[in-house]
């Protein structure tokens, strides 16, 4: 009796990515601790908050970029990963802000 | 600024889109988890304010202290992707230190936050005493409950490595315990402006 074989397995793929090497990482860390200090002393001044606000969003979101895009690797990964994550974040930052302004949370 | 870095080939299965299901599932996870935090967040900005009873978020914050956790978490992120270089260069070993390196500010940063939660407490905020309180400590306590899953899943890699699961050619799986461990990062860097940082004006 013959021996069925075995389903083979779809052959293995390789892709080539290139990533940071640990010396851009750590470059990156102390980029992400300046700003993070940055944002401490910033809460100390007393700043109006028309201009307190804004200023922490940014800080805020300059350290978002830099772990996404470098230590999650966006900035060198199939830009799919980037596409599904972008929708992710656009679609609650949407949906979020749509119910934030429908609750007035932002008045006064 | 300069890409110096080294080439990292992965191997996987050959799938429709050319990438590997699972790093697709895992990016998949976190767009959907961002939806959760954002409920989360946009509960807190909401409600920001609105306690009719203290404590209130001024009376109990400390600053310093939270931003020496803010450091803890983010020196994990670091410490996250050396072991990740590690594994991609064939260092076993360093990667596991790393990958204990990581595991060790997690429980740092968790630690920290016990000691916040006992502090509040005891200060009089509880889960239900106000707005600010029920807000503030599920925001945080689902932060903190996605930190310690990602300090067993950085344990179980470790163990993994000791019995081949983990090796230069098969190196997805810190990859992955990677992306979901800096997803918990950046979801932090919200946080800690949006609450933290950001004055409510009570």
């Amino acid at each position: 009796m013959r021996e069925q074989a075995a389903p083979t397995r779809p052959a293995a793929r390789g892709r080539t990515v290139r990533h940071p090497s640990p010396k851009e990482y750590i470059r990156i860390a102390v980029v992400l601790g300046a700003i993070t200090a940055m944002e401490v002393a910033i809460y100390y001044l007393d700043l109006p908050r028309g201009i307190l606000i804004p200023f922490l969003f940014l800080l805020s979101a300059l350290k978002f970029a830099l772990v996404v895009l470098w230590y999650m690797h966006l900035k060198f990964d199939s830009r799919m990963y980037a596409r599904l994550f972008m929708i992710g974040i656009a679609g609650a930052m949407t949906l979020y802000i749509v119910v934030l302004l429908t609750f007035r949370a932002f008045a006064g | 600024m300069a890409l110096a870095g080294h080439a990292v080939e992965s191997e996987h299965e050959a799938t429709s889109t050319g990438l590997p299901n699972t790093k697709l599932a895992m990016w998949l996870f976190l767009a959907s988890d961002c939806l959760l935090f954002g409920a989360l967040i946009s509960s807190y900005v909401l409600y920001r304010g609105a306690s009719v009873t203290g404590p209130y978020p001024g009376e109990v914050f400390d600053i310093p202290y939270t931003s020496v956790s803010s450091f803890v978490l983010l020196a994990s992120s670091l410490t996250m992707v050396l072991a990740l270089a590690a594994v991609q260069r064939g260092e076993l070993g360093r990667a596991r230190v790393w990958l204990l390196a990581t595991a060790l500010l997690g429980m740092t940063f968790v630690g920290g936050q016990v000691y916040e939660f006992t502090t509040f407490y005891r200060e009089g905020l509880s889960l239900s005493t106000n707005l600010f309180g029920t807000t503030f400590y599920v925001l945080t306590g689902f932060h903190g409950t996605h930190v310690a899953i990602g300090i067993l899943m950085l344990l179980t890699l470790v163990a993994m490595s000791f019995v081949g699961m983990v090796t230069q050619r098969n190196s997805m799986a810190v990859e992955l315990v990677g992306l979901y461990w800096h997803f918990v990062d950046i979801v932090w860097i919200v946080i800690f402006t949006v609450v933290y940082l950001i004055p409510t004006g009570t």
